[in-house]
């Protein structure tokens, strides 16, 4: 086994412990818990973990497959994504076409470009090409009521659903050297950070959160949790630093950058949720709702991530 | 030979319709005071799109659904052979002709026997596509006629939301839509109900359901 290899397994037999530890102390919880408490907190934890385990054997197998599995992936979450996105939106039956583009020509292309490596199309086929060829689709067919708010709804939906998840998968392009053929490490860093970050902070916010954070948008969500689950990430990052090209202490910058941008992408996500007066995006993965809702820290930390990334260490 | 081979297409294109439905619309039911259950029932719903029932039938349960039956027009399912195959062996639709004019059959009565002969059903009061702004149209009255002859079976009130989105009329390509199909607790007629009442609490329980009434899943 090379190095790339031995980080591989190293990293999902780490994840496989931590998972087991959490199994068994959900199991242990859920034992202890007297028969008549109607408190759900414990059986939705015990359905997370469940899930993380479905999640991380996907990933896995992804990863397994290599590349072009971890492209495919990503695209399907695109898929599944923008599908529970568009149905919160006011697009009207004069958008059809425009929808009908959204997923069968612009959501496969931004992938395509991907999949044969072309930086300078996929980083703005969709800011570019997209936003301005689909509002001239739905301007063709005459319906003009609300027409700025549909137009942006869409663009909206393929920026966050599709634009920014795909970053996840080009960082398979970047070009580091003495890092060739390990990319794929870097995808593990980014989700092992943000999702821990998520995790540590509802652990933190559990066990110590007192002060709200923003009770309008987002009522679990405490000061403590947030300050704790992000120092707790950044740590997480940092002594991941052995399987990324950068040192500890840029591992652990990074991580930093990465956690922030994932909270204040969930507040985001969460404002347009309270919005249209949803709790989930919707009820795919059990105990954590839709795919968006899995989704929404890496959505805002993957493009900043791959364009530090690209700008300090890639050729 | 023959008899095998339609009963093995017609169980792959069943499991071709439900997967291709639940990429599109990733589709889930939500029941709400009220369980899945083999219990003689006939669901009935809004209707705003030719692939309402296939919803329906795609969240039942697998078991539920082998004995659940749509109710369908004749006149929309015996136009082409494709739409024949999936009325009469796919889905098993019992068809009832709407032009009282032509037909040679009761559907009251065709209904009927097909409850008695052990199938739930799936109907649709409104009797045509909603193509209006409104939320529905009013029920005809062979949900009430049904509800006074087998007042053992439970009507289930049930509401699909989004489809119409998926496939508005006049369009070919498929938009993928989250869609959810929710179930409503079972009624009956009740001992000296009117008809015009009957059938008003059963809009009522239909449209209850809806999300801009509070049928929001928690």
């Amino acid at each position: 086994m090379d190095s790339y290899q031995t980080n591989l397994f190293t990293l999902f037999s780490g994840l496989a412990a931590v998972l087991i530890i959490a199994s068994l102390i959900g199991f242990v919880l859920a034992r202890r818990q007297p028969a008549d408490s109607d408190s759900n907190v414990i059986e939705n934890l015990n359905a997370r973990i469940k899930a993380w385990w479905v999640m991380i054997a996907v990933i896995g197998l992804a990863f397994v497959w290599g590349r072009h599995g971890v492209i495919l992936l990503f695209g399907y979450l695109s898929f599944a994504g923008l599908r529970e996105f568009i149905a919160l939106t006011n697009t009207k039956r004069a958008d059809h076409l425009v929808l009908a583009a959204a997923f069968y020509i612009v959501l496969p292309l931004q992938y395509f470009f991907i999949w044969i490596d072309w930086y300078g199309m996929f980083s703005i086929f969709i800011p570019v090409y997209a936003y301005l060829l689909l509002p001239i689709v739905a301007v063709l067919r005459g319906e003009v009521k609300n027409f700025l708010i549909r137009v942006a709804e869409v663009q909206w939906a393929l920026m966050i659903t599709v634009y920014c998840v795909s970053y996840v998968p080009a960082l398979l392009s970047l070009d580091i050297v003495g890092y060739e053929g390990q990319n794929i490490l870097l995808i593990a860093f980014l989700v092992l950070v943000v999702q821990s970050s998520d995790v540590l902070q509802y652990v933190w916010g559990k066990l110590v959160g007192k002060v709200k954070i923003a009770p309008r948008l987002s009522p679990s969500k405490t000061v403590e949790g947030f300050a704790g689950g992000v120092l707790s990430a950044t740590l997480v990052g940092a002594c991941l630093w052995w399987m990324t090209p950068f040192g500890f202490f840029q591992a652990g910058l990074l991580a930093l950058v990465i956690s922030l941008m994932g909270f204040f992408g969930g507040l985001v996500m969460s404002a347009i949720k309270r919005d249209r007066g949803i709790k989930d995006w919707g009820n795919t993965i059990a105990g954590h709702g839709g795919f968006i809702d899995r989704l929404d820290s890496v959505i805002f930390s993957a493009p900043i991530f791959f364009h530090i990334v690209r700008f300090y260490w890639s050729v | 030979m023959m008899d095998l081979l339609v009963k093995i297409t017609a169980s792959v294109s069943a499991n071709a319709i439900i997967w291709f439905a639940r990429f599109i619309t990733a589709v889930r039911g939500t029941w709400v005071n009220i369980t899945p259950s083999r219990r003689k029932r006939v669901y009935f719903a809004n209707h705003t799109s030719n692939g309402d029932f296939i919803l329906l039938w795609t969240v039942l349960p697998a078991h539920i659904r082998k004995t659940t039956r749509p109710v369908a027009a004749a006149d929309y399912w015996i136009t082409s052979k494709l739409k024949t195959f999936i009325g009469r062996h796919v889905v098993k639709a019992v068809l009832i002709d709407r032009n009282p004019k032509t037909r040679t059959e009761d559907p009251i009565e065709m209904i009927l026997a097909a409850l008695d002969q052990g199938s739930s059903l799936i109907l649709f009061p409104e009797g045509r596509r909603n193509m209006t702004n409104e939320k529905m149209l009013p029920f005809k009255p062979g949900l009430f006629h049904l509800a006074e002859n087998r007042p053992e079976v439970e009507l289930v009130p049930c509401w699909i939301e989004n489809l119409n989105r998926v496939l508005p009329k006049g369009e070919i390509i498929p938009i993928p839509f989250a869609c959810t199909v929710r179930f409503g607790a079972p009624m009956h007629l009740q001992k000296g109900e009117g008809k015009q009442a009957f059938l008003a609490r059963a809009e009522q329980q239909v449209l209850a359901l809806s999300p801009a009434n509070g049928g929001n899943d928690g």
